[in-house]
């Protein structure tokens, strides 16, 4: 029986349209937007200026705090200006753009594909490389990787989980580079697991990529400390209490870090990220995306620079369908839809998905006839209805009490409930509110 | 480019919706229905019509008229309500009284509330129970299936011949002194062939336990409803005759008499688990079914009526929200009280 979490979870049509596309290198861009908000945390501190002249894998902008990101330019060429744009969050964001010319980078990066296995740097410095790097999370919650590499004092790290589920629909950027950079996947992960101490690797597929599992069998079969965890596939599995409930069969306290079962999750692109930071000085100013939609011409997998306007990656594909209803960023269950297609590829963003105009108008919303189907599909154990209502009528207290902080955004309810209620719309509502009394309230 | 649309996630649909699972039930009740046509005849046919016709017209009025709001009949709801009404009574009932209780199913059950979603009470029940409690007599002669009547009694009698069903028929006994075993060993006395078949006197939908339970199996492959309500209903049930029955052969008829009989398959199957009535958690589901199978058990044993599913269902409907609010599913990351996690 291949393991999988317990409570909860859905299963929507895979529609992985790019699975068998290798990836290609989509061409630079003729001008780059790269925002300095692409993380968690405190947005970056600009360091250039307009009129600069900027090289590829030059930082641009440093870390803004503790919880924050350096970010390096992703081409060469020329600082435009400095202005805002609207990204993903709708809102108006300062970001840096920057007029290409050329592909000139930055001397201290190792621009080969060669595979360094050693690793000569001790456990601080490798930190400390990942941090210079800019590296976060690029499964999409774009978590500074550094923090995550540092466990608080007293914290006992026995688990690396790697998470290679790619469980959101459409998506297969993390399928193709586990296909392509398998042996830099791996080195990267014993980078992590020279710098945090676990005692064991494990890394959790789902089993809809078998030609990903048995390659990192074996390769991972000479390795004692790294084992492969197939896992059957449901959504969310990718959720980071989801996994390690999975692999391990242990249950992060709500309100609690993975680090509290001694566990570290890394998304598999960041093990990539990690590895050519720690091994080939590169920062991450590159990513693999997803180019994916029922109507569109080349659904594929590109290698895209930091800032490229997700316009050019839809022309590489094959250009904007006749019907496209929908541009999001992301995957189907948790991506957030665009306004136009100028917005910039950040760090976090591991695919465009293009959804046709039937496709994206919502039904009819109707009455909650307590069917409880959203209860038996919720991952946390939580009552999506009742924190629906709660968040209609503004009741923060109920709301806390009813555990709206432990929801993690996955949208199962949603997109099972028979009434077509925007379930998870008001219960983002509250949580925001909820949030914020809680904060007050320090 | 054309307008785009921006919305929060998720931007996909499962595209299952109300009418979908309504539909599902109302195919899973057809085979009930048409053993209660075999079983019944045209009578049955006919209360059936009544019962829905009435309850869609019902619907549609009060909604245009009295609500002023759109109209809901096509989500299939009303004629469930339809459908479980006429699976309530018996054939013989009067068309004009199944008017009147598909009005108060509709009117009082469901739309006072303000429709579907947000009614209390199992619309069917409550019409259901009214008319018991109004045209005592009629609601509860029992016209007997005819396939029985031509193997063990007079075939002239067809027409006319009324009688009790098995659970009243051993309540009388009981009060008048018999133990459970002779009124069972009693020559027009049904054996448990006959009532897993329907081949017994009752209500439309009440007689078939077989093809009621064809129906449970159609809804849980479909993912309609989960296992819960119907199982612990029955498990229950079982247990708690059971310990009687050892306890007391006699005065007491076995759990699979129990079963079979009064409507509690029905009730088990298509009442209890009614969306909108009934608890949402697993925890909740569980203690729900408890309840309605020990109401039920007491009533039929200690009780005026022989049968009791009705009032059990319609009791613990009005627990529900108590029972949504103290038995939570089972959170992610909590520890149990007293457990280390």
């Amino acid at each position: 029986m291949l393991k999988t979490f317990k409570l909860g979870g859905i299963h929507p049509p895979e529609n992985k349209l790019s699975k068998d596309k290798p990836i290609e290198i989509l061409p630079i861009p003729e001008k780059v937007i790269i925002p300095l908000g692409q993380h968690i945390g405190a947005p970056a501190k600009i360091l250039v200026k307009k009129g600069d002249s900027v090289k590829v894998g030059q930082l641009i902008a440093e870390k803004g705090g503790f919880i924050s990101a350096n970010i390096h330019s992703s081409v060469s060429g020329t600082v435009e200006k400095i202005a805002d744009i609207k990204d993903a969050s709708g809102y108006p964001k300062p970001a840096i753009h920057i007029k290409v010319d050329g592909d000139e980078w930055d001397e201290s990066i190792i621009k080969d594909d060669n595979l360094i296995e050693t690793i000569s740097y001790e456990k601080e410095e490798i930190v400390k490389r990942v941090e210079a790097a800019g590296i976060v999370g690029l499964g999409g919650a774009t978590f500074p990787t550094n923090v995550k590499l540092m466990p608080p004092p007293g914290s006992n790290s026995e688990f690396l989980i790697i998470n290679a589920v790619e469980c959101e629909p459409y998506l297969t950027a993390d399928h193709s580079i586990m296909l392509k950079r398998a042996k830099e996947i791996i080195v990267g992960i014993n980078i992590i697991i020279k710098a945090t101490g676990v005692k064991k690797a494990i890394i959790g597929i789902e089993n809809n990529k078998p030609d990903a599992i048995k390659l990192f069998e074996n390769i991972a079969s000479t390795y004692s400390n790294i084992e492969v965890c197939p896992l059957k596939m449901k959504y969310p599995q990718g959720g980071e209490k989801q996994l390690i409930k999975a692999t391990t069969g242990r249950e992060v306290p709500s309100g609690a870090l993975p680090i509290a079962v001694g566990a570290i999750v890394q998304n598999v692109g960041t093990v990539l990220a990690i590895y050519e930071a720690v091994q080939k000085n590169k920062p991450l100013f590159e990513r693999v995306v997803t180019v994916t939609g029922k109507k569109i011409n080349k659904p594929g997998n590109y290698l895209c620079r930091i800032g490229t306007p997700i316009g050019n990656l839809i022309e590489a594909a094959g250009g904007l369908p006749e019907d496209t209803g929908k541009i999001i960023n992301g995957g189907p269950m948790m991506g957030k839809a665009l306004i136009n297609t100028d917005t910039p590829i950040t760090k976090g963003s591991s695919g465009v998905l293009l959804l046709d105009i039937k496709e994206s108008k919502r039904k009819e919303q109707n009455d909650c006839i307590r069917c409880a189907k959203c209860i038996n599909v919720c991952p946390m154990g939580l009552e999506p209805y009742l924190l629906m209502s709660l968040a209609e009528n503004n009741n923060l207290e109920r709301l806390e009490e009813e555990r709206i902080m432990d929801c993690i955004e996955c949208g199962s309810c949603s997109y099972t409930c028979p009434a077509n209620r925007a379930i998870l719309d008001y219960i983002r509502l509250g949580k925001g509110r909820t949030g914020q009394m809680i904060r007050n309230r320090k | 480019m054309n307008k785009i649309f921006v919305s929060p996630s998720p931007h996909i649909h499962s595209g299952d919706s109300i009418k979908k699972n309504m539909w599902g039930v109302v195919i899973a009740m057809v085979p009930a229905m048409i053993l209660s046509f075999v079983y019944f005849g045209i009578n049955a046919l006919f209360a059936t019509l009544t019962a829905v016709l009435s309850c869609i017209l019902f619907e549609y009025l009060i909604k245009k008229f009295l609500l002023k709001e759109e109209s809901s009949i096509t989500d299939g709801s009303a004629i469930i309500t339809g459908i479980l009404l006429a699976f309530n009574v018996p054939s013989s009932l009067p068309l004009w009284i199944i008017v009147i209780g598909a009005l108060v199913a509709i009117g009082i059950g469901k739309l006072s509330y303000g429709g579907l979603g947000n009614n209390v009470f199992n619309p069917a029940l409550v019409g259901r129970v009214f008319l018991l409690i109004s045209f005592p007599a009629q609601m509860t002669s029992w016209p007997i299936p005819t396939t029985r009547l031509s193997e063990k009694i007079n075939p002239d009698m067809i027409d006319s011949f009324t009688g009790a069903t098995p659970l009243a028929m051993l309540q009388e006994g009981i009060q008048s002194g018999q133990s459970v075993s002779s009124i069972m060993e009693q020559n027009n006395f049904p054996t448990y062939q006959d009532m897993l078949l329907g081949n017994i006197g009752g209500s439309l939908g009440e007689v078939a336990a077989i093809a009621i339970i064809a129906g449970l199996i159609f809804m849980l492959v479909r993912k309609i409803i989960t296992w819960h309500i119907p199982t612990a209903i029955i498990l229950t049930v079982a247990a708690f005759t059971g310990i009687l029955n050892l306890c007391s052969p006699d005065t007491y008829a076995d759990p699979l008499f129990h079963l079979l009989t009064g409507g509690l398959l029905l009730g088990a199957v298509f009442m209890a688990t009614d969306y909108v009535t009934s608890p949402m958690s697993k925890k909740g589901m569980l203690v729900y079914g408890v309840g309605i199978g020990l109401l039920t058990v007491i009533i039929r044993i200690w009780g005026s009526y022989p049968e009791g599913m009705s009032f059990a269902i319609l009791i613990m409907n009005a627990f529900t929200p108590l029972i949504n609010k103290y038995f939570k599913p089972k959170r992610f990351g909590i520890a149990k009280k007293g457990g280390k996690k």
